[in-house]
């Protein structure tokens, strides 16, 4: 076997290392804080040059987007990475690219709002990400990585998600784990798709130049007949449901026994693993559930935890309590569930995790 | 109806085989029909039909794709120029251009317009401008001239009130990305030969790499301007082309 091939990479800088590796076609992109090293690094490593993927910076974040709608009209793995305020902008996007069924994969390494904000870690744009986020009845795939490992591993369970059901995947990331370094283990060069290969596995919809041997495909989001257009979105949310069956994934780590459960994602989650080694510590049975795609959202998981005893729920998130809505619908009243968050880009520790979970839930009983 | 067997050596015209049979929503006189004519005798003619994608606007033209017979994306309002940039990057090979109207290439679209061209995508804007927003009945566009009644500027349109009308087509040519930028009509029969030559040269450009080639389509909207057709063809001449002067802006020949 080939050694393997292990790096010290900020998170954002390995984006970059994994679009190339997993055979990504282009990347368009603008530059936005805290992610800017995604498009730096892949302008550094000139992969035009070697797998023949095009770098594009755009002149803004709506047009980044749309090059992303055309590029993944043809076919092609496309993608961009941007934070929070340039998401926003990017949202008329997303829409157009769920109505009309184009894979590809965007990044948000999530700043703190409303507004400008900060340029701090934040979880403030769950609602944005997993609650559609735009006009029109859709979801993305959301995943969310809680290390530079995952920000690797995820491009490529993105871009596979995003073609396995021809809808835009988001790695819904944040500052800290965009900026921060740690050892990743790169994956092997995968070969990019040749056109004949797109030109067959996408035929029946992707814009290659139409043959003779089929009809003209279109890529569309518009059909004016009511009738049709509620075909189209009940074909939509089947494809969603099929998403909640099979797409689910989450970490549970010493939920067996636990009396009490963090349910927490990315950064928080790493932050709170260290809380349940604490609370193990003091005698208190706590277990962390982590979702790893935030839509679909592990609410089966969850719900069983209630179901066999669990006396509360604390939702730790870097925001003002956005996930806690989803973890409460899970749990449907059979335990308390609380939200504990910092905004405006600050972080929790693992103890100030604990003080609230002590004040919030065990204390209270 | 039964079909009518015309004999090769009687036929004078016949239709492109890239425009589909499907019935045109278009109103009647409009211009769009006669430029996705030309557009699709221009891409039968290159032996274009396998190798090109076209990107249809929001706008009345936003089915150009039920009209004529190659790929198609329908984009964002605004966006084609964008959608088309990615295109042809990642199929610098194939024949891409966008088909938009006024409000979309030159108002909501004016940034990705301006942008993809700085850049010198190597692409086709083809420009439908008829100073007026046609599809959603007849509001003020960026090129509605003044005086212009409109159902947003219903007392004509005053400067000190809704501003003044531009001309993109003079401020993309002078970027350095741009090869070509002309200025047609299709209100004569004499003037749809100059804007099929137009058409072709600027696809001619596109696939020789040359940069950014624009269109721009001085064009009627009888129904929005509430005329006839003839009549609005004369209000064309006598309005529309003293402000929107035909001809080539740019055309660099290297």
């Amino acid at each position: 076997m080939a050694e393997k091939e292990v790096k010290l990479m900020k998170g954002n800088e390995v984006i970059a290392h994994a679009a190339i590796r997993y055979g990504c076609d282009g990347y368009f992109g603008y530059p936005i804080t805290p992610q800017s090293e995604v498009m730096e690094t892949l302008m550094e490593l000139k992969p035009w040059e070697t797998t023949g993927m095009v770098v594009l910076q755009a002149e803004s974040e709506v047009a980044s987007v749309n090059m992303v709608y055309g590029g993944a009209a043809t076919g092609k793995r496309v993608m961009t990475s941007s934070s929070s305020p340039g998401v926003s902008l990017m949202s008329e996007g997303l829409s157009y690219l769920a109505g009309a069924e184009l894979p590809c994969v965007i990044v948000n390494c999530q700043r703190g709002g409303p507004g400008l904000g900060t340029i701090q870690p934040s979880q403030g744009d769950y609602f944005q990400a997993c609650k559609g986020g735009a006009h029109g009845d859709f979801h993305l795939i959301v995943l969310a990585p809680n290390s530079v490992q995952e920000m690797h591993d995820f491009v490529g369970e993105a871009f596979d998600l995003a073609f396995k059901y021809r809808n835009p995947a988001m790695i819904l990331a944040d500052g800290a784990i965009g900026q921060m370094m740690e050892k990743v283990v790169l994956a092997p060069q995968r070969p990019r798709k040749t056109n004949e290969e797109i030109a067959e596995e996408c035929k029946s919809w992707a814009l290659t130049g139409k043959p003779a041997s089929r009809d003209r495909n279109v890529v569309t989001s518009l059909e004016l007949k009511s009738e049709i257009m509620e075909q189209i979105n009940l074909r939509l949310q089947a494809k969603y449901k099929a998403m909640e069956e099979n797409e689910v994934r989450y970490e549970a780590i010493q939920c067996d026994d636990a009396e009490y459960v963090i349910v927490a994602f990315g950064s928080s989650a790493r932050i709170c693993s260290a809380t349940v080694e604490m609370a193990r510590a003091e005698g208190i049975k706590l277990g962390l559930l982590r979702p790893i795609t935030l839509y679909p959202f592990p609410k089966n998981p969850i719900r069983e935890l209630a179901e066999r005893g669990v006396k509360g729920f604390l939702s730790a998130e870097l925001n003002a309590g956005q996930m806690v809505e989803d973890v409460r619908l899970a749990v449907g009243g059979l335990a308390p569930v609380e939200h504990y968050g910092r905004q405006g880009g600050m972080m929790f520790s693992p103890d100030e995790v604990l003080a609230a979970l002590k004040e919030k839930l065990i204390n209270k009983r | 109806m039964a079909e009518v067997e015309i004999k090769q050596e009687n036929m004078v015209y016949g239709k492109s085989k890239l425009i589909l049979p499907n019935v045109m929503h278009y109103c009647p006189g409009c211009s769009h029909g006669t430029v996705h004519k030309l557009v699709a005798e221009v891409i039968e003619e290159m032996g274009l039909e396998h190798d090109t994608i076209g990107v249809s606007p929001v706008g009345c033209s936003v089915f150009a794709y039920n009209y004529i017979d190659v790929d198609w994306a329908e984009a964002a309002h605004g966006r084609a120029c964008a959608v088309a940039t990615a295109i042809k990057r990642l199929h610098p090979e194939k024949m891409v251009f966008t088909y938009q109207g006024d409000g979309d290439l030159s108002a909501i679209g004016t940034a990705e317009t301006i942008h993809a061209a700085a850049r010198g995508e190597n692409i086709v804007a083809i420009y439908i401008n008829n100073a007026i927003y046609g599809m959603t009945g007849g509001q003020m566009a960026p090129t509605t001239l003044l005086g212009m009644k409109t159902a947003t500027t219903p007392y004509g349109r005053d400067p000190k009130l809704n501003g003044y009308p531009y001309k993109i087509a003079q401020m993309l040519a002078h970027l350095d990305g741009v090869c070509y930028v002309t200025r047609q009509s299709v209100h004569t029969a004499a003037n749809v030969r100059k804007c099929k030559k137009a058409i072709r040269h600027a696809f001619e450009n596109a696939m020789a790499g040359k940069g950014f080639s624009l269109v721009e389509v001085v064009s009627t909207c009888n129904s929005g301007w509430k005329m006839s057709p003839v009549a609005s063809n004369e209000w064309l001449e006598k309005n529309m082309l003293p402000f929107y002067e035909l001809g080539d802006l740019k055309d660099n020949k290297e």
